[in-house]
């Protein structure tokens, strides 16, 4: 087991590459009642063109199958794995994303057989056709709740306008219609692709002893007969790096309107500690421009056109990458015109030394927040670590962001070819 | 040790309630201000704290006080509005990094202090009133949070729920307010009302960190000296007793039904048998084990969601579910055997046991965060009745099958609204 030690933070993490490959990573919080752990593999709702395992010919699943997969993955035999951790007293959850589907718990009681129940769970798939079947019940109001809500339908409405092709355009969840093809067959070929432990991590932080648990996880490991798997061939098609629409409009029953705008990445390729930096780099800049202490916050708040609901971000994934600034409006058109203008006008005027250092502060400050939660911990770390980048990193990385390396992520970024936006506007 | 190290100290005009803990990498402060909910007033209470944030006297635009937070290591601060029982709360939270986890090593706790007590005592105004252009902004931001309500559809049926429940009671009232009322308040009759506040209202002040007593009693002192007040009138909670189920159908062009249910519990925080429907509550639908979860959905396949939900100082449980608008009768139905059940003595040890363990977890995991125990240790002025969490421990533990099914009996349905899809909507579903 290895150490990693990250002085100005007090913390020590502990990491281990097991066997068969499982990446391993316990954080000790000795002051914290809770442990959260998190199972999660590199496998989520893009990843729908492969070569399944022990195939040569490539195959292309239905929408909604990593997604459905994780909520099947709960049902056994004997029942269902929610109540084997609520009688231990833990809580179960789980969740997919566009790249990572994770399973976690969180529990102040009896953590390795809370970790014993996790492991084996995730490792022991059980599909039937009847009990597909009924899931397609439950998924279908899942889908139709998301339908109802405006904010995600504005979200999603922005990124299938920035993609042609790329399946992060779909739901996570599918459609009521694609997920009605799904059958016990492509779950488990999915599992068998995407389940190994080599395309897997584990991370358990709280207050445990690193030792004993890592232990337990190896004994756990080496009981099972896993045999090497080579890393998952993935296809994507060809992917323009323009958006594919520049406006759509969504016609619902709301009172207020919605506008989310965003500026697709062109070259979505980043790893490791370019990424960090890249993402880093949007981000400290859409705080300068658009963050509460901004005059165009000011501006856009004093004029009606944002209230509290206004908020933006940047991320990129291997594949894709956007940055996003929306929110509720009263009037969605005037409000992207206004960013639009904001956006080039930073670009025209030199980025103040004194605005980045304030931001870089806030976003330290931030970051020191976020690490209260155990929960962020574990789920960013994994985030990162799929990306090559380390969480801890971010501090440093803060603190190494320089005005000339900003100017360049600017122009690069932010061009008017790569804007797309979608509204929210009321039906009438 | 105990599980929280929880003084409190009572200065003028003020209560300070310091929380020693290691745990964590920056500190937390949240200010309390707590009266009753009285109607002509909901309003204006409402927009009072976004007025507040928007300038001080030292800093007397929002972005200039936001630029001071940035300073301060990106202290954050955030206004919130809750009614707990028959109060209306308005809290202030401020969290700032702890320098020594930064490699600057400017102390940050005091300038945060000041900067709270530049917030709420010292609102940038002129001739006794708000500046007319902040509250002008802020009545415009208020009144969209307001609509917006209506467009988040589990929310908006939620809120239609308790106006048709209490339509008799104080607690009918919106946190946020209504949009008439907004009209009428002008930036003098809003500072009117916040001298009142200052005066009358009940001011507890949480801080949670690696931080010693005394220096915080000190900071207290000096940054928020208030004007000592009258011992406050403990607002009775009403407990009605339901004369006539009611059962309210609206329409909207939504694609899922919400399904939201109250019922009446008569029994509050302070009451012995609270803990008693904590566990009745957990067998219910708090849990993903429990009655409705297994029922309305892992055996019926009606609902992605189906679960209740405790008010402890109003003593209500509110159910809800997203379901097709086409199987309410039958949801409806499986909602109340679940109730007859527990009422007849109908669940399991399992299910006894399985609900005290996931509520202890809960329990301890909410102190681990520091917003979710000051909102735990706040019960108790609330409700004027102390109980620590060993005692919420030991308390559970305790509960045995006769109290909860005693407390179930006293559980009664008082009103079902179902926010429909229209008809053709369905069709529109059908042939997605």
């Amino acid at each position: 087991m290895k150490q990693l030690q990250f002085d100005q933070l007090e913390e020590t993490l502990h990491f281990k590459t097991l066997a068969n490959g499982l990446n391993v990573y316990i954080l000790e919080k000795p002051e914290f009642n809770k442990t959260y752990a998190t199972f999660t593999t590199k496998y989520g709702s893009v990843d729908q063109q492969f070569i399944p395992l022990g195939k040569q010919e490539k195959v292309t699943v239905p929408d909604g199958v990593a997604h459905f997969l994780e909520h099947k993955l709960f049902e056994k035999e004997h029942g269902d794995v929610f109540q084997d951790f609520s009688k231990q007293g833990a809580s179960a959850n789980a969740f997919t994303s566009f790249n990572r589907t994770a399973y976690l718990f969180s529990t102040t009681d009896d953590v390795k057989k809370n970790l014993q129940t996790l492991i084996d769970f995730v490792q022991a798939p059980y599909f039937t056709e009847k009990t597909v079947e009924k899931e397609k019940g439950i998924i279908a109001q899942e889908i139709r709740m998301y339908d109802d809500n405006p904010d995600w339908r504005v979200y999603f409405g922005l990124i299938a306008n920035m993609y042609h092709r790329h399946p992060v355009k779909i739901d996570i969840a599918g459609t009521v219609a694609s997920i009605t093809d799904i059958t016990k067959d492509d779950l488990y070929e999915c599992y068998h692709t995407f389940y190994h432990p080599s395309n897997m991590l584990l991370f358990i932080v709280g207050p445990v002893d690193a030792n004993e648990i890592m232990s337990m996880v190896e004994e756990n490991q080496q009981a099972k007969s896993y045999s090497d798997q080579p890393p998952v061939t993935r296809f994507f098609d060809e992917e323009p790096s323009t958006p594919a629409k520049k406006k759509d409009v969504i016609y619902m029953p709301v009172q207020t309107p919605k506008c989310y705008m965003g500026y697709k990445e062109a070259q979505p390729n980043r790893q490791g500690k370019a990424l960090l930096q890249h993402e880093l780099s949007v981000n400290v800049l859409l705080e300068m421009m658009f963050g509460k202490s901004s005059k165009n916050y000011e501006t856009l708040y004093s004029e009606g056109l944002i209230d509290p609901s206004f908020a933006f971000d940047y991320t990129e994934e291997s594949g894709f990458g956007f940055s996003m600034i929306g929110g509720d409006t009263t009037d969605p058109d005037r409000f992207a015109e206004q960013i639009a203008t904001m956006v080039e006008t930073f670009k025209k005027e030199p980025l103040s030394q004194q605005a980045l250092d304030r931001v870089r502060k806030k976003k330290i400050g931030a970051f020191l927040r976020a690490l209260n939660s155990p929960e962020f911990i574990a789920n960013q770390f994994t985030r990162y670590a799929f990306n090559d980048m380390n969480l801890f990193d971010v501090i440093p990385t803060f603190e190494g962001l320089r005005v000339e390396g900003l100017q360049e992520v600017l122009a690069s970024h932010f061009q008017e070819s790569q804007l797309t936006i979608c509204q929210v506007k009321k039906k009438q | 040790m105990a599980l929280v190290q929880h003084h409190v100290q009572s200065l003028p005009g003020i209560t300070l309630h310091t929380i020693p803990t290691k745990k964590y990498k920056t500190t937390s402060i949240t200010l309390q201000v707590k009266r009753p909910i009285i109607e002509e007033e909901v309003t204006k209470r409402a927009l009072l704290p976004y007025v507040l944030q928007s300038g001080t006297k030292r800093y007397p635009s929002a972005q200039l006080l936001r630029e001071a937070l940035d300073q301060l290591y990106g202290a954050t601060l955030h206004v919130d509005l809750s009614k707990k029982g028959e109060y209306q709360i308005i809290s202030f939270r401020m969290e700032v990094a702890n320098e020594k986890f930064l490699s600057d090593r400017t102390p940050l706790l005091e300038e945060a202090f000041a900067l709270l007590s530049e917030v709420v005592l010292h609102p940038a105004q002129e001739k006794d009133a708000f500046l007319a252009d902040v509250v002008s902004k802020e009545k415009r931001s208020l009144r969209q949070q307001i609509q917006s309500i209506y467009d988040d559809k589990m929310r908006y049926a939620n809120k239609r729920l308790i106006e048709l429940m209490f339509e008799n009671e104080p607690y009918r009232f919106n946190v946020y307010g209504d949009e008439q009322a907004l009209d009428e308040i002008t930036p003098a009759s809003l500072y009117a009302y916040y001298q009142n506040v200052l005066a009358e209202d009940e001011f507890d002040l949480y801080v949670v960190g690696d931080l010693e007593e005394e220096v915080l009693q000190t900071l207290t002192k000096k940054h928020f000296s208030l004007a000592r007040r009258e011992q406050h009138v403990q607002s009775e909670v009403s407990s009605r007793n339901v004369e006539k189920v009611k059962e309210i159908f609206e329409e909207q062009e939504v694609q899922q039904g919400k399904l939201h249910i109250g019922y009446r519990t008569h029994t509050t925080y302070k009451d012995d048998d609270y803990l008693a429907l904590q566990v009745f509550n957990g067998i219910f639908g708090g849990f993903s084990h429990s009655k409705l979860f297994i029922n309305v959905r892992e055996k019926a396949s009606l609902a992605y969601y189906a679960a209740s939900r405790f008010e402890s100082h109003k003593g209500i449980i509110f159910v809800m579910s997203g379901i097709e608008t086409g199987n309410y009768a039958q949801t409806v139905k499986i909602i109340g055997e679940q109730l007859s059940a527990i009422v007849t003595g109908d669940f399991s040890d399992q299910e006894l046991a399985q609900t005290k363990a996931m509520i202890r977890n809960q329990i301890l995991e909410t102190i681990d965060d520091a917003t979710g125990l000051v909102e735990v240790l706040y019960h108790e002025v609330i409700s004027r009745h102390k109980r620590t969490i060993e005692e919420w421990l030991d308390g559970i533990e305790a509960v045995t099958k006769k109290q909860i099914v005693e407390v179930a009996k006293k559980v009664q349905l008082d009103t079902i609204y179902f926010l429909k899809g229209k008809e053709e909507n369905k069709v529109e579903a059908a042939s997605v």
